[in-house]
């Protein structure tokens, strides 16, 4: 088996391309990120890992905006992550000048995914290290979307997911209780998912919003503490009604 | 270099022939690495082209051409015609001249442009309220040679966009087709039609790469779609505007007079329609490139379609019916009587 994950083109003798597999890994070990579709409002949040004291946090943003009405959380090579993005956003604005549209959702993860997959096929390179999530609304429908795609370049569609570090149970979590949701309900349930994983508290979450309106607006560390608070308010009744019930039965 | 190489082989091999001074080349250390030997040149030889060889017994032949590299090496020793076709010396061969050129670099470039199509043709189109109304002429000329009366000039890009040809019939036709194959592939990708916009900046974008390469077309894009109807003038010279009217050809001055003067946004599609034919007709009329049918089309929501299609000679007498004078008439009576 060692021989068959030297380099990148060479399947092994059951089918496996295992540099792909081993940057799903890596992904697997990087910070745990979710996203959640509503019906006029997408969510993405992600994990901020304690900055040092000496570090400037605003320089180590995790949601990037690669247009006006597109942005992307990723987890993994933060490296591989910045490259991606910057061809991204050149695409972005090249598809604006070839068509005069701004491109749609699908179509800015098809190209991502398709650049994922290039380098799965190619010698000398590895491929990228980071599964995406991508968020926006649709130029012409107006309809929100969320897309993820992963190292091996293969992309879906999805109403809420969650990639990086406990992503399983963070996407358990988000198939029990998802529900369509809009405006704050579906900022809550971002919130409610990442904190099944995360130490609870605004400055261990980035949240950021998108609307049709607004556009990409990123969460202020107080508002989100808000939501958290409200969360736990919520949990701490839901949990005493559930004790009453079970005292009287 | 190459060449130096090769001839020096030539050289070796006819001993008996006398050896060619070769000239210094910049490029003879190289030779060396490759174990060639380099004969040694002559220092004097000028280092300014080091990859001609020169002829020192030839007189100074700066303006000649050097013919070096297609001189047969081995003939017959010099006097004895062993199948050389003439009996000279190869360092007497005389070299070729050039005719008497005034501007030599220049007259490839000039004869392009003097046989340049002027885009012998009339092709208008127009937005009104209900659509789009694109109408052309078929006639295709060779300068003062009427090559054909039956050209289709309007051409069906996909099932709701229409291109015009002007220029060059080949280009127009190839680019269109063209344009055709990527507006397919863009909705197969994209799961949704390409906009007129997007598919007149496509093909904008590809002629503007090959601008001065002798292309020559002015097209207008005409089209339905989401944002209902648009109509864009696209031309070889990488030119790309939009427009409600646009007239294209050595007979759109002639439409644009007629069209400009009879046209409003609010019109039924027989009257745009009408307007059209009309428009091209007075074209044909006074241009003597123009000519032949007179083609109307039609881009309304659910695509185009053809209105009509009418000979000139006949348009020409239902707008101006002929009015017997009265000698004629009486002649006419008399026979018919």
């Amino acid at each position: 088996m060692a021989r068959y994950d030297r380099a990148i083109t060479v399947f092994s003798p059951d089918g496996h391309l295992f540099q792909v597999e081993y940057a799903l890994e890596a992904v697997r070990k990087g910070n745990a990120a979710v996203g959640v579709r509503g019906t006029d409002t997408v969510v993405l949040g992600v994990e901020k890992k304690s900055t040092p004291k000496l570090q400037d946090s605003r320089s180590v943003r995790k949601i990037a905006k690669l247009d006006d009405h597109i942005a992307l959380a990723c987890a993994g090579l933060k490296a591989d992550a910045r490259v991606l993005i910057n061809r991204a956003r050149v695409e972005c604005q090249s598809h604006r000048l070839t068509v005069e549209d701004p491109v749609t959702v699908e179509y800015i993860t098809r190209y991502i995914a398709g650049l994922q997959q290039k380098y799965t096929q190619s010698g000398g390179v590895r491929p990228f290290g980071l599964s995406t999530l991508i968020v926006g609304f649709d130029p012409h429908t107006e309809k929100p979307a969320l897309y993820q795609t992963d190292p091996s370049g293969t992309f879906s569609a999805w109403k809420a997911n969650a990639t990086g570090r406990n992503s399983n149970s963070m996407r358990e979590f988000l198939e029990k209780n998802y529900k369509e949701t809009s405006g704050k309900e579906t900022i809550k349930l971002a919130i409610r998912a990442l904190l099944e994983v995360v130490e609870s508290g605004g400055k261990n979450i980035e949240i950021a919003v998108m609307t049709q309106k607004d556009g990409l607006r990123e969460l202020e560390e107080a508002e989100i503490d808000e939501y958290v608070a409200e969360i736990e308010a919520e949990k701490a009744a839901a949990e005493a009604a559930k004790k009453g019930a079970a005292k009287e039965t | 270099e190459q060449l130096i190489n090769l001839l020096d082989t030539f050289t070796r091999v006819q001993a008996q022939r006398p050896k060619r001074p070769t000239g210094r080349t910049a490029t003879s250390s190289n030779a060396r690495k490759k174990g060639e030997e380099i004969e040694s040149g002559d220092a004097a030889t000028p280092p300014s082209s080091p990859s001609i060889h020169r002829f020192r017994n030839a007189g100074d032949a700066m303006m000649k051409l050097d013919m070096s590299a297609l001189e047969t090496q081995f003939g017959a020793p010099a006097g004895e015609d062993g199948g050389l076709l003439f009996d000279v010396d190869g360092a007497a061969m005389p070299a070729m001249e050039f005719p008497n050129c005034p501007d030599f670099d220049r007259f490839q470039a000039k004869t392009k442009d003097m046989v340049k199509n002027k885009r012998g043709t009339t092709t208008l189109a127009f937005i009104f309220d209900k659509g789009v109304i694109v109408a052309a002429d078929s006639r295709a000329s060779m300068g003062g040679y009427i090559s054909s009366q039956t050209v289709r000039k309007i051409i069906e890009i996909n099932p709701y966009m229409l291109g015009t040809m002007a220029g060059g019939a080949a280009d127009c036709q190839f680019w269109h087709r063209n344009l055709g194959t990527k507006c397919r592939l863009h909705e197969l990708a994209n799961k949704r039609r390409i906009s007129v916009t997007g598919a007149s900046k496509l093909l904008a974008n590809i002629l503007y790469s090959y601008r001065g390469m002798g292309l020559s077309i002015g097209t207008m894009i005409a089209g339905w779609d989401e944002k209902g109807p648009g109509l864009y003038y696209v031309d070889s010279e990488g030119a790309r505007l939009k427009g409600n009217r646009f007239s294209v050809g050595s007979g759109s001055l002639y439409a644009y007079a007629v069209l400009d003067e009879g046209y409003r946004f609010k019109m039924s599609v027989e009257e745009a329609g009408e307007l059209a034919r009309r428009a091209i007709y007075h074209a044909t009329f006074r241009d003597g490139a123009s000519g032949g049918c007179v083609s109307v089309y039609h881009v309304g929501p659910d695509g185009w379609k053809k209105l009509s299609g009418d000979d000139v000679g006949e348009l020409h007498y239902q707008y101006y019916p002929v009015e017997k004078t009265p000698v004629e008439q009486e002649m006419t009576d008399a026979s018919t009587s």
